[in-house]
C-alpha cells in the first residue's frame, strides 16, 4: 500500500479527497455567488454574471443609488496628510514674517493676540494653513480674516504657516493655575460619541490636522465651539468638530475652552521645524 | 532519550517567562478598565499595554512552545539526535532577538498599534522588524522539522512515520504557509511605511492579507494541544488510542481547511465580496470536522482506560478515571473550555450571526477561552509531562500541579463568561475606557468586575504554573527513562502513502488558498485608488 503513487487516479485517496473539496468548494460557490445573490431583496441584478460579480466584490454603479447630494454651502478642499506641508527652509519663514506684518493688529507682533484673537506662535503649520485656505474658498467665513485672504496665493499661505509654526510658543496672557483638567478633555464622554480634547488636540495625543489650544483665548475656543455646535463654522472635515460640539453641554464647552486657555505652553521651544 | 534538553529548555522558559510577564499585564489591562478604577487619562498607556500582551501571548508563547516541543518529539518520535541542532538554536537565538527588537519600542510606546497591526496605524519600525524576526526563526524550525522527517522516511522506507512526528510536521507546515500572509504585509506593506518610504498604505488589502494568517494561526497555537491530546493524555491516563489513521487524518484535515478560512475575521469589511465571505464561511463550517474527529476520538481513548481499569455502565466508566493525575484533569477542562468556545466560535463563524457580537468584547472573550483556555492549559500539561525528561528530575508537587490546573480552569471561565455576556449587550473591544456612570452603560460593570475577579485568579495560578517548574530544578535527581507517546489500539505496521506524507494535503492547502484569495488579493491589488494616508503613532505636526 505505501509503494502507491500519491498522484494518480487509481489512488482512491488521491480521488476521493480532491473530488470532495472540489465539489465542496463548487457548492460553496454557488451559494455564495448565485443562491444567495438571487435571494436579495434588496439589490436588482441584470443577469447572473452581474450577481457574481456583485458578489465577488467588484466596484460597480449601485443600481440603488440616489443622487449624491451636495451642500448647498461652500465645504473645505484642504486635504490633510501628514505629508502636506513638505519640507520648510528659513526662505520661506522669512516670508511668512514679512507676510505676517498684515496679521499683527490681531494676532500680536509675535504670534500672540492681546484680545481674543487666536495666538499664533508655535501653532501647527498645516492648522494656520488650513484655515487661510479655508477664509478664501469661503468653507470658513469671517468678516475680519475673508477680505485679508483673497490675495494670498498657496505659496503666500504656505509661508506664514511655516513663520507662525517657527515661532516659539509663550504663555498666554489669561491666568494660569492649577485646575484639574475635566471630564470632558480626558475621558470625553463616550456614549454621546464625544471623544477626550486631549485625545487629539494634544495633552494625551496629537493627531494630524488638530490645532494647538493650549494658552487660547477662553472667549474664542468658546465662540468656536459654539459656531461648531449650531452650524455656523462648517469647514471641519468630515463634521468631525461639528458633531462633538453639538453633543456637548454648555457647561462642557465653558469648562474646556477655559482649561485649555489657562495651560501653559505644551512645550516652550518652536514647532515649527519639526 | 533527548538530546537537546537545553535547546528544549530555553525554549520554554523564554516562553513561559514571556507569559508571566504578559498575564500580570493583561489582568492590569482587565482592571483599569473595569469600574473598580478611574479612567486611566492616557489611552497610550492601555494601547501599549495590550500590545506588550498581545504580541507575547499571540506571537512569542506559542511559537516557542510549538517550537520547543517539536524538537522534543523529533528526538523521542523518531528516537535519533536531531539533526540541525545548530540551527536550532539559531533559530532560537532570532525568536530571542525579535522578542527584544519588538518589546523595547513597545514599552517605550512608540508602537502602540496592538498585535494586529491595524494599518494606516503605523508605529516603530523596529516593533515590526521584531516580530519579523520572531517569525522568521520560527521558519528555521519548520525547515528543521521537515528535514527530520525526510531524512527519517529516507532511513526507514516504507515505514509508518510515529504520530507525532506526522502531527507535529503538519502543524510546522501549517504555521510555515500561514504565516506567509502577514509576512507579506509587513514586509511588503508596513515596514516600507513605518520606515518612511512610503507615505500611503492599503489597508484593506493589508487586512486581507492579515486575515490569511489570522485564522489558520488559532490552529496552530492549537497544535500542541492537540498533539498532547493524541499521543499524550492516553499513554499518561494508562489507555490506548482509539485509532491512529483517524488521528492523521484530523491533523491533515487542519492542514487543509484552517487555511483559507480567515475572512470570516472581515465580514464587516467592504473590500472583500459577499460571495468570498460565504465560502470562508463554509470552510470555516468544516474546521469543525477535525475537531469533533478529535474530540470522539479521545473520548473513546478514554474510555478504553477507564474499561481497563475495570469501569463499567454506559457512563459508569466516568468514576475510575485517574482523576487525580493532573494530564486527565487538564484534559477535562480543556474539553470543557473547547466545547464552549467552539459553540462560540460557530456564531462568530456565521455570516449573519457575526453582525451581532463584531468587534464587541464577545470575540475577546471568545479566544480567551479558547487559546488562554483549552490551548494554555493543555500547554501547562505538556510541560508537566516533559519537564522531568529535561531536567533529569521528578516532579513531584502533584497537588500544587491539582490545584493549578483547577484554578485556571475556574479562573478562565469566571473571566471569560462575563466577558461574552458583556459583548452580547454591545460593549465594543479595543476601548481604554468606559463610563460606567452612564445608565446604559452602568449595567456592565458588575460583570466587568466579575472578569477581573477570574483574571486575579489566573495570575495566582500562573504564579503556581511558574512555580512547579522552578521546584522542578530543584528536586531529586531521577531516571526518568525513555519519553513515550501512547500506544493504538491497533499499532499501525503500514500506512497508505496519503497519510504517511503531506503531499496531497499541502497540494489541496495551496489550491484552495489560491481559490479563497486568489481573486479578493489581485482585485485588490488591481483596484487604483484604494490607499490611505499612513498615521503614525503620535502623530506628524
Amino acid at each position: 500500500m505505501s509503494e502507491d503513487k500519491l498522484f494518480s487516479l487509481r489512488n482512491r485517496w488521491f480521488t476521493v479527497t480532491v473530488g470532495l473539496t472540489v465539489v465542496i468548494a463548487l457548492v460553496a460557490a454557488l451559494f455564495g455567488f448565485i443562491v444567495l445573490p438571487s435571494l436579495q431583496t434588496t439589490a436588482t441584478f441584470a443577469d447572473a454574471w452581474d450577481k457574481i460579480c456583485s458578489a465577488a466584490g467588484l466596484v460597480r454603479p449601485s443600481t440603488l443609488a440616489s443622487p449624491v447630494v451636495k451642500p448647498d454651502f461652500q465645504t473645505s478642499e484642504v486635504i490633510v496628510t501628514p505629508q502636506m506641508m513638505g519640507p520648510v527652509d528659513t526662505v520661506s519663514i522669512g516670508r511668512g514674517a514679512t507676510l505676517a506684518l498684515r496679521c499683527t493688529m490681531c494676532h500680536g507682533a509675535r504670534g500672540l493676540s492681546e484680545a481674543d484673537s487666536p495666538n499664533l506662535a508655535g501653532q501647527y503649520g498645516i492648522a494656520v494653513y488650513k484655515q487661510l485656505q479655508d477664509f478664501k474658498t469661503g468653507a470658513r467665513t469671517s468678516a475680519v480674516m475673508s477680505p485679508r485672504v483673497t490675495d494670498l496665493s498657496d505659496q503666500d499661505m504656505r509661508d506664514l504657516a511655516a513663520y507662525f509654526a517657527y515661532l516659539p510658543r509663550l504663555p498666554g496672557y489669561h491666568p494660569t493655575g492649577d485646575v484639574p483638567p475635566p471630564r470632558i478633555v480626558t475621558g470625553g464622554a463616550p456614549l454621546r460619541n464625544i471623544p477626550p480634547c486631549a485625545s487629539c488636540h494634544g495633552t494625551i495625543e496629537y493627531k494630524t490636522g488638530s490645532a494647538w489650544l493650549e494658552g487660547e483665548s477662553p472667549v474664542y475656543l468658546k465662540a468656536q465651539l459654539e459656531a461648531f455646535a449650531n452650524g455656523t463654522r462648517r469647514n471641519d472635515i468630515s463634521e468631525q468638530m461639528r458633531n462633538i460640539a453639538r453633543n456637548m453641554t454648555k457647561e462642557e464647552i465653558d469648562s474646556a475652552a477655559e482649561y485649555f486657555s489657562r495651560q501653559p505652553p505644551a512645550d516652550g521651544s518652536a514647532a515649527g521645524l519639526q | 532519550m533527548l538530546h537537546n534538553k537545553r535547546l528544549i529548555l530555553a525554549h520554554f522558559w523564554l516562553a513561559f517567562g514571556g507569559f508571566g510577564v504578559a498575564l500580570l499585564l493583561g489582568e492590569w489591562q482587565m482592571y483599569i478598565r473595569s469600574p473598580l478604577h478611574a479612567w486611566l487619562g492616557n489611552p497610550e498607556l492601555y494601547y501599549r499595554s495590550v500590545t506588550a500582551h498581545g504580541t507575547t501571548m499571540a506571537y512569542v508563547l506559542p511559537t516557542l512552545v510549538a517550537m520547543g516541543f517539536g524538537y522534543a518529539i523529533t528526538e523521542a518520535a523518531l528516537k535519533r539526535p536531531m539533526i540541525g541542532a545548530r540551527w536550532a538554536w539559531a533559530g532560537f537565538g532570532l525568536v530571542l532577538l525579535g522578542t527584544i527588537t519588538a518589546v523595547i519600542p513597545v514599552s517605550m510606546g512608540l508602537a502602540s498599534v496592538l498585535y494586529t497591526f491595524y494599518p494606516p496605524l503605523v508605529g516603530s519600525p523596529f516593533y515590526y522588524i521584531g516580530v519579523v524576526e520572531i517569525v522568521v526563526g520560527s521558519w528555521i524550525w519548520v525547515a528543521l522539522m521537515s528535514i527530520n522527517l525526510h531524512a527519517w522516511k529516507r532511513d526507514n522506507p516504507g515505514a509508518p512515520v510515529p504520530l507525532a512526528m506526522f502531527a507535529n510536521v503538519a502543524g510546522s507546515y501549517l504555521w510555515g504557509w500561514t504565516a506567509v500572509g502577514a509576512a507579506i504585509e509587513l514586509l511588503f506593506q508596513i515596514i516600507p511605511a513605518a520606515l518612511g518610504l512610503t507615505t500611503t498604505i492599503d489597508a484593506g488589502l493589508a487586512r486581507v492579507f492579515f486575515s490569511w494568517t489570522l485564522h489558520a494561526i488559532v490552529y496552530f497555537w492549537l497544535m500542541p494541544a492537540y498533539i498532547a491530546y493524541y499521543t499524550i493524555v492516553p499513554r499518561a491516563i494508562g489507555g490506548r488510542l482509539f485509532s491512529d489513521p483517524m488521528a492523521r487524518i484530523s491533523f491533515a484535515l487542519f492542514l487543509v481547511v484552517a487555511m483559507p478560512v480567515g475572512v470570516h475575521h472581515l465580514f464587516a469589511d467592504p473590500q472583500v465580496g459577499a460571495g468570498f465571505k460565504f465560502m470562508h464561511s463554509v470552510f470555516t463550517a468544516l474546521v469543525s470536522l477535525p475537531t469533533l474527529l478529535t474530540v470522539f476520538t479521545i473520548s473513546a481513548s478514554v474510555e478504553i482506560a477507564a474499561r481497563l481499569r475495570g469501569g463499567k455502565g454506559a457512563l459508569g466508566w466516568l468514576k475510575v478515571l485517574p482523576w487525580g493525575n493532573p494530564m486527565m484533569l487538564a484534559l477535562a477542562f480543556s474539553f470543557v473550555m473547547l466545547g464552549f468556545g467552539g459553540a462560540g466560535g460557530l456564531i462568530n463563524m456565521s455570516y449573519q450571526l457575526n453582525a451581532s457580537i463584531h468587534n464587541t468584547q464577545w470575540v475577546t472573550g471568545h479566544f480567551h477561552l479558547i487559546f488562554g483556555g483549552a490551548i494554555v492549559i493543555m500547554y501547562f500539561a505538556i510541560a508537566y509531562d516533559l519537564w522531568p525528561h529535561l531536567t533529569g528530575r521528578a516532579l513531584t508537587s502533584f497537588r500544587l500541579m491539582r490545584v493549578q490546573l483547577w484554578t485556571w480552569f475556574v479562573g478562565m471561565i469566571v473571566l471569560t463568561f462575563p466577558w461574552h455576556y458583556v459583548g452580547i449587550l454591545g460593549m465594543p473591544r479595543r476601548m481604554a475606557f468606559y463610563d460606567y456612570t452612564d445608565p446604559a452603560m452602568a449595567g456592565e460593570g458588575a460583570s466587568v468586575m466579575m472578569s477581573v475577579l477570574g483574571g486575579a485568579i489566573l495570575v495566582v495560578s500562573g504564579i503556581l504554573f511558574l512555580t512547579v517548574l522552578v521546584r522542578g530544578h530543584r528536586a531529586p535527581k531521577v531516571d526518568p527513562g525513555e519519553y513515550r507517546f501512547s500506544v493504538a489500539v491497533h499499532q499501525p505496521a503500514t500506512m497508505p502513502v496519503a497519510l504517511n506524507g503531506f503531499g496531497l494535503w499541502l497540494s489541496l492547502m495551496l489550491g484552495l488558498t489560491v481559490i479563497n484569495y486568489g481573486f479578493p488579493i489581485a482585485h485588490l491589488l488591481a483596484l487604483p485608488d484604494t490607499a490611505v494616508p499612513v498615521v503614525r503613532v503620535g502623530g506628524a505636526k
